[in-house]
């Protein structure tokens, strides 16, 4: 007799024997397949955080990665699980990429003990960017608030890269102390090029601080905003982009040319697990950058 | 859509003939609840008389043969400092035999979020594509809405879908895999009479559900967000996760990661989880973003009723009630609803 059925085998079909691009998210393919990958450079930023930097092993999948300012990947360490980490790194920087972590949780703390050569996976780029493009020829407002430069990094580089497509850059950035203060070592390159507008705060100084102390708020209030022609991207924690965005908006900054970047525990990156929901959008593919006026519309963002 | 009449004696070699080809599953009693009605799961079978085609529900949906409730992702072996991955999807074919109307709605929801145009998971569609489906025509089961929900009858999803028309079954076929199984069999052409009884069948069915008021429910359900109806229900819900472990929509899972006793072995293992979980949105570094029963309970409606509906336009909930009769404490979706209801009329 003949057989009724025949087995079908998925990895037969044209899309899965591509070669893996997270960018093409309509296609089949192994999403769960890693690109393997090598922590090249581990760069100690403060007590919590440190500065990885990750470099696809594969030539063609390395050639193939690309990525947009405020898109994250799935960072796995075999054996101890997966967390999403947003890109901190320029888009137009091809070698490697940078991960900036916190030592917070299991794999985190796990990462914070690994060495230079270690191989970890990554899955992506993965959610929505800054739409910088979108930004041109206007002011630019560039606003963090502690572990929140690691997401507005790549949008920084991208806007000084493009320095002659905007108006006036503000970097504004605000920390508790001043032990807390990533990336210290960049300011004064930032600093230097000229017309870039770079301030920095602290809640509580100590002996060797000699910056302004107080709310990132208050280094706003010294910003003159043409409220038409800007446009802000605000990282940080929900408490301080709520209140930055209030700022910005009684400054008559529309709520849809300011944008956040919002972090949800996250176990596919890819709007399956819901573990990200934000009532019922995901973080994953909605976001993780929304523009505030979406924000206000999520009823458990803030 | 083509049909075709099928003989009780007929259908029995055809199902003898799907037994001697491949894995068959069917809704097969394993037991008697205390209140003397029979317990049915959908499980393995090796004979025919194994089957119960007259079931009433299932404990346990079907999806577990589409998204089982552990599997491993992926396996990584570790050689001294490196690591090498392995993926295998499920490819064996199998018969899953007498799914309900509200269950094949099911996996045609699932089949929006998993088989879609958003990283389409081949998890999921190798396991979809490798399971014939013939699904099955019944009353009403106690509790079960899913005529409010539009999930008491289906037009695709499925390969063949009977209905008991006494001596024999109407065939309604939805796939060629599925009119090249029935030519093994003495399947006729229905006649005239075929058709009317086939019609008389349906609308007895349809006649006999208790309709429930959904109208405007994503909006109501916006209004009453802060509404004491979570606080009261959720006052009773132990968090354990039942309704989403028994639900045939519910696809949410996390992630573990193992390593053998050896270290030679990892496993990235995926595991369906419930949003009534404590820690279901909780992050590293202590803060839970839905530390209250009551928003998590919210949420699981939330997500079924406005935020698949924003999506979709159409709700996720296909009205089985198999989280009302598996809740311990006596939630269920129907109450729920008409409790939003009357709390905004007063």
């Amino acid at each position: 007799m003949t057989r009724l059925f025949y087995p079908y085998d998925i990895t037969r079909e044209s899309e899965m024997e591509q070669p893996l691009d997270f960018n093409r998210r309509s296609r089949l393919k192994h999403v769960d397949r890693a690109f393997k990958s090598e922590i090249i450079n581990i760069i100690q930023l403060t007590d919590m955080e440190k500065l990885f930097q990750v470099r696809i092993l594969d030539d063609a999948d390395r050639a193939r990665f690309s990525f947009l300012p405020g898109q994250f990947v799935m960072v796995e360490v075999p054996g101890y699980g997966e967390i999403p980490i947003s890109i901190s790194s320029s888009p137009s920087h091809r070698g490697y990429i940078e991960l900036c972590i916190r030592r917070a949780g299991v794999v985190t703390s796990i990462l914070h003990k690994a060495k230079r050569g270690a191989h970890v996976g990554l899955r992506g780029p993965f959610g929505t960017h800054f739409p910088i493009g979108k930004m041109q020829g206007n002011h630019i407002l560039l606003i963090a608030g502690g572990l929140g430069l690691a997401p507005l990094r790549a949008p920084i580089f991208d806007v000084i890269e493009n320095r002659s497509n905007f108006k006036e850059v503000h970097i504004l950035y605000g920390t508790r102390q001043p032990s807390m203060l990533l990336f210290n070592y960049q300011y004064e390159e930032w600093n230097r090029i000229a017309d870039i507008n770079l301030q920095v705060i602290v809640e509580e100084g100590d002996a060797s601080w000699t910056g302004p102390v107080g709310m990132i708020t208050q280094l706003l209030d010294e910003v003159a905003i043409e409220p038409l022609e800007t446009y802000a991207i605000i990282c940080g924690p929900p408490v301080m982009f709520k209140f930055v965005c209030a700022h910005l908006q009684n400054e008559g900054i529309p709520m849809d040319r300011m944008f956040v970047s919002l972090e949800r525990r996250m176990h596919c990156g890819m709007g399956k697990c819901c573990r990200c929901n934000i009532g019922s959008t995901y973080t994953c593919l909605s976001g993780p950058v929304f523009d505030y006026w979406t924000v206000m519309n999520l009823k458990e963002a803030i | 859509m083509l049909f075709r009449v099928l003989s009780k004696k007929e259908f029995r070699k055809f199902v003898g003939l799907l037994l001697a080809d491949t894995e068959v599953i069917a809704p097969k009693q394993i037991g008697v609840s205390t209140d003397g009605k029979p317990i049915h799961q959908y499980l393995p079978v090796q004979a025919f008389g194994e089957i119960d085609l007259e079931y009433e529900t299932t404990e346990y949906p079907a999806k577990t043969y589409f998204l089982p409730y552990r599997e491993n992702l992926s396996i990584c072996s570790f050689d001294e400092d490196d690591w090498t991955r392995e993926i295998h999807y499920r490819l064996q074919p199998r018969v899953l035999l007498g799914l309900h109307a509200c269950d094949i709605n099911a996996l045609l929801k699932l089949d929006k979020v998993l088989a879609g145009d958003r990283y389409p998971s081949p998890y999921y569609i190798s396991r979809r594509r490798n399971t014939f489906i013939i699904g099955i025509d019944h009353d009403p089961c106690e509790g079960g809405f899913c005529q409010s929900v539009g999930a008491d009858v289906v037009t695709h999803g499925f390969d063949l879908y009977l209905t008991d028309l006494g001596d024999r079954y109407f065939i309604a076929i939805n796939s060629d895999r599925g009119f090249n199984a029935l030519k093994l069999v003495a399947a006729k052409e229905p006649t005239k009479r075929d058709n009317n009884d086939y019609l008389k069948v349906r609308s007895r069915i349809a006649s006999q559900f208790e309709p429930l008021e959904m109208h405007n429910l994503p909006n109501l359900l916006d209004i009453e967000f802060e509404s004491d109806v979570w606080k009261r229900w959720s006052e009773k819900c132990m968090s354990c996760g039942s309704c989403s472990m028994v639900c045939p929509t519910c696809y949410c899972y996390g992630t573990t990661e193992r390593i053998s006793m050896n270290n030679e072995q990892g496993a990235k293992i995926k595991q369906l989880y419930s949003c009534n979980f404590l820690d279901f949105a909780a992050v590293a570094g202590g803060h839970n973003f839905r530390a209250d029963r009551e928003t998590r309970l919210k949420y699981r409606y939330y997500h079924q009723h406005r935020g698949f509906m924003e999506a979709y336009e159409e709700p996720l909930c296909v009205g089985c009630y198999r989280c009302g009769r598996a809740c311990l404490a006596g939630i269920n979706p129907p109450d729920i609803i008409r409790d939003l209801q009357t709390e905004h009329q007063e």
